[in-house]
């Protein structure tokens, strides 16, 4: 993970022009991060069963941390939020 | 190209001055390294791991990745993938970042490896002219401080915590959902996170045990796939367009 992640820095200021004129690396530039991202969330969700204790806590901890951070902006208070509503929400119905 | 400074009080000005550059960034790190260090003593790791996390790994979201991935038992050729896929971002950074003003080898090869989205979003706003070796230095350093104190400081809460606290991993969850957000907005480009979701729904439901690996990579896939099809039909991407910083620790 060291070696990737200090290779992938790297990497432009070793074939500096070659990265920057390529068309695809930029696209996948711009378009990676969200996706990677949600791919994430999915793979964080990936134990959730169909039990109400489960589901609902995360679907509904899920929706308010990103209606609070669509209407915010705070990312801080998004994440504490959704946590501490999943939290409950589990206490509640786990 | 800036002119460096020579004499120490100069030196001094520029330290404050990279100082100054890290208070809005480099505080939204302080949260996050405290979530992280909870979060790595709660998995069951000693606190030392925490540090030990922020300088080996030193990319946030890929920290908070390991931290399942290592208690899992991941094999190294799927920690190396989904490093290169999660960290991929990082290529652009140094197109407009100012090493040529550190003038130290070793403060070269520290500043390439800290060059995480905070250092990137610091520099990327200012003029490249203005930046010098010190300054540039300082706000790699400010921000990987700003991020490991933190950090130790949550593993020590987290041990003094009752263990097992249920509910705390949807952190990561939250973490990983707000990046999202923050990356969609700033790239405009809805489909890409659309066939994330679909690809890491498949994946889940296809390979439960390579769910990551798989989901990432069918994603990737697609998205090539995409821009096959944008340069065919003449919708390829603008030129111009620039990348602009995440909001992601590391």
């Amino acid at each position: 993970m060291f070696l990737v992640t200090v290779a992938l820095r790297a990497a432009p200021f070793v074939a500096l022009t070659r990265l920057r004129d390529s068309g695809v690396v930029r696209y996948l530039g711009r378009t990676m991060p969200a996706g990677v991202m949600v791919v994430l969330v999915v793979y964080t969700l990936r134990d959730t069963t169909t039990a109400l204790g489960s589901w609902v806590p995360a679907t509904v901890a899920l929706a308010l941390t990103l209606g609070v951070h669509l209407a915010f902006r705070r990312a801080a208070a998004s994440i504490v939020l959704g946590t501490g509503t999943y939290m409950l929400l589990q206490a509640w119905l786990g | 190209m800036s002119t460096s400074p020579s004499t120490s009080a100069e030196i001094r000005a520029e330290i404050r001055k990279g100082l100054a550059d890290c208070s809005t960034v480099g505080l939204g790190l302080v949260p996050l390294g405290l979530a992280f260090g909870v979060l790595m003593t709660q998995a069951g790791f000693d606190w030392w791991w925490a540090p030990v996390f922020s300088l080996v790994i030193y990319a946030g979201s890929m920290e908070f990745l390991a931290i399942g991935l290592l208690t899992a038992v991941t094999p190294l050729y799927s920690l190396a993938a989904a490093a290169f896929l999660v960290n991929f971002r990082h290529v652009f950074y140094g197109l407009s970042f100012p090493l040529e003003a550190i003038r130290s080898r070793l403060g070269r090869l520290y500043a390439v490896y800290a060059l995480t989205d905070e250092v990137y979003a610091i520099t990327a706003t200012k003029r490249r002219a203005e930046m010098t070796g010190p300054r540039t230095l300082t706000i790699a350093i400010t921000c990987q401080s700003l991020w490991v104190i933190p950090g130790v400081i949550g593993a020590l809460v987290g041990t003094a915590l009752p263990e097992g606290l249920d509910g705390l991993q949807f952190a990561l969850t939250a973490l990983f959902a707000v990046l999202a957000v923050d990356a969609w907005r700033s790239s405009g480009d809805l489909p890409a996170p659309v066939i994330g979701l679909v690809c890491g729904l498949i994946a889940a439901v296809v390979a439960p045990d390579q769910m990551l690996i798989v989901g990432l990579c069918g994603f990737v896939g697609v998205l090539l796939v995409r821009y096959a099809w944008l340069q065919r039909t003449g919708r390829a991407e603008r030129p111009g367009r620039t990348n602009r910083p995440g909001s992601d620790v590391g």
